[in-house]
């Protein structure tokens, strides 16, 4: 099994949760905070803080997909 | 049951615990009404799972516009149709646009790089409550000063004009305030901004008010959007962050166990956010719901909310659902809280959250570090709460220390 990160770009309204709790995972881009995908597949020690980053974003962008 | 008015008052003696009929409600009755200021009865969901599920649903709308809306108060149903289309009143893809347009000094390196700054904010507080009498009022030594400060330095806004804002944003968002006070408090606080931002188009610095001033000079901005935006930041940030951090201290200073805890681990970073997260949990100080208005009928809990109802949100209610955090009337530092509803949920979630974290972060890692003996200096039962406004807080907080 592993993790796929999926991140729907036009609903992100950069809160920049993600980047918070999974900081290895996602950035915000400088102009205007919103999200960027450092690694859409997380190591196995990464999947609890890439599912916290899923869990805490206010505007559901980010999925993970079992794959 | 009749059906019950809202805002609800908390009974006394518990200050920190929601009303005994949001808990009632939470458990018992998930989508039952409520009775607002006007007499209508908009829905009323307080269940974590529910306000995670319909505050990011597409068939709810924040557009104030709409008839029907449950407006907070009379002064803000008053003003709802003169304000232009902002983050608080539009709805995806509009509000997405200009979200992004503001969000940017609220990013979390910027607000990251702020952290030093904070610090010595913070730590010259600390300097001159400990220089000065004994016993203090913890509100107006550190509580009002740190986000006035920080949030006047971010916009860039003079700090001697504090007084002035402290007691205009008040009025703005006090439910004791009249329609009209209201209004005109408002309206000094956007005079002033106005023709700050003026200032700032011709002689741009490092602020927000600045960067502000290029938007609307570049056309991705209305001037006066931009007056309303520069408004709401100066309220939002201010009366919250100074209301967490004297009710947090007071909170901990009655567990004293969880305030211990604090004070030995305050070097480190994880645990500190962590009891951050659980005080906002624990207090939820925005205690007046959140209100949405639906745009199609919605079934849930085999009821149908239907197109052009009210809905309120309880924060308190899903931050306090046993469902979600056990235990939750108790403050537990190192629970897992991340997941609070302290700042809202779905796409209108605060845009200041970052800040408030990192200022929360610095101002309970430093006060008990540096004045360990902290104690309140006159009863529980005697400390002021103030409950009328959007947030809760304290009108004083009396504390002392040995030397």
């Amino acid at each position: 099994m592993s993790l796929k990160v999926e991140f729907d770009e036009p609903k992100c309204v950069a809160a920049g949760q993600c980047v918070m709790v999974a900081p290895d995972l996602f950035d915000q881009r400088d102009e205007d905070g919103v999200a960027i995908v450092l690694d859409d597949s997380p190591s196995p020690d990464q999947y609890d803080e890439a599912r916290e980053a899923a869990a805490v974003c206010p505007a559901a962008a980010i999925r993970l997909v079992e794959g | 049951m009749p059906t019950p008015e809202y805002p609800m008052a908390r009974e006394s003696g518990c200050p920190f615990a929601p009303a005994p009929t949001v808990r009632t409600m939470t458990r018992e009755e998930p989508a039952g009404k409520v009775r607002i200021w006007d007499g209508s009865e908009p829905w009323f969901i307080t269940r974590h799972a529910d306000q995670r599920a319909l505050l990011n649903d597409p068939r709810i709308s924040i557009d104030e516009h709409r008839d029907g809306y449950p407006h907070m108060t009379r002064g803000r149903a008053e003003s709802a149709p003169h304000i232009p289309p902002m983050i608080t009143n539009t709805d995806p893809p509009e509000h997405t646009r200009l979200r992004r347009t503001v969000n940017g000094p609220f990013m979390v390196k910027r607000v990251e790089a702020l952290r030093p700054r904070i610090q010595q904010v913070i730590d010259s507080l600390v300097d001159d409550l400990l220089a000065g009498p004994n016993p203090a009022d913890l509100v107006q030594a550190v509580g009002l000063p740190v986000p006035t400060l920080v949030i006047t330095q971010i916009l860039g806004v003079p700090y001697e004009d504090h007084a002035f804002f402290q007691t205009n944003s008040s009025k703005t968002i006090s439910h004791e305030s009249t329609p009209q006070e209201a209004r005109e408090a408002g309206q000094a606080l956007g005079q002033y901004l106005g023709a700050l931002l003026g200032q700032k188009m011709k002689d741009p610095a490092e602020d927000v008010l600045s960067e502000m001033g290029a938007r609307v000079a570049a056309g991705e901005m209305g001037y006066e959007e931009a007056v309303h935006m520069a408004t709401a930041i100066l309220i939002a940030g201010h009366e919250t962050s100074a209301s967490m951090i004297s009710l947090g201290t007071l909170a901990l200073l009655q567990n004293p166990d969880q305030l211990a805890l604090l004070r030995d681990r305050s070097d480190d970073p994880k645990f500190v956010a962590n009891a951050v997260e659980e005080l906002l949990r624990y207090l939820t100080i925005v205690h007046t719901g959140i209100r949405r208005i639906a745009n199609a009928d919605i079934e849930l809990h085999g009821v149908t909310i239907k197109d052009g109802d009210g809905i309120v949100f309880d924060l308190s209610g899903a931050n306090w659902d046993e469902t979600e955090f056990p235990g939750a009337d108790r403050l537990d530092l190192t629970r897992p809280a991340r997941q609070h509803h302290a700042f809202g949920y779905g796409v209108h979630q605060c845009l200041g959250q970052s800040l408030a974290r990192v200022e929360l972060q610095v101002a309970y890692s430093t006060l008990y570090r540096r004045i360990p003996t902290l104690a309140l200096a006159v009863p529980f039962e005697e400390v002021p709460f103030a409950m009328e406004g959007v947030a809760y807080g304290l009108t004083s907080l009396p504390v002392t220390w040995s030397a």
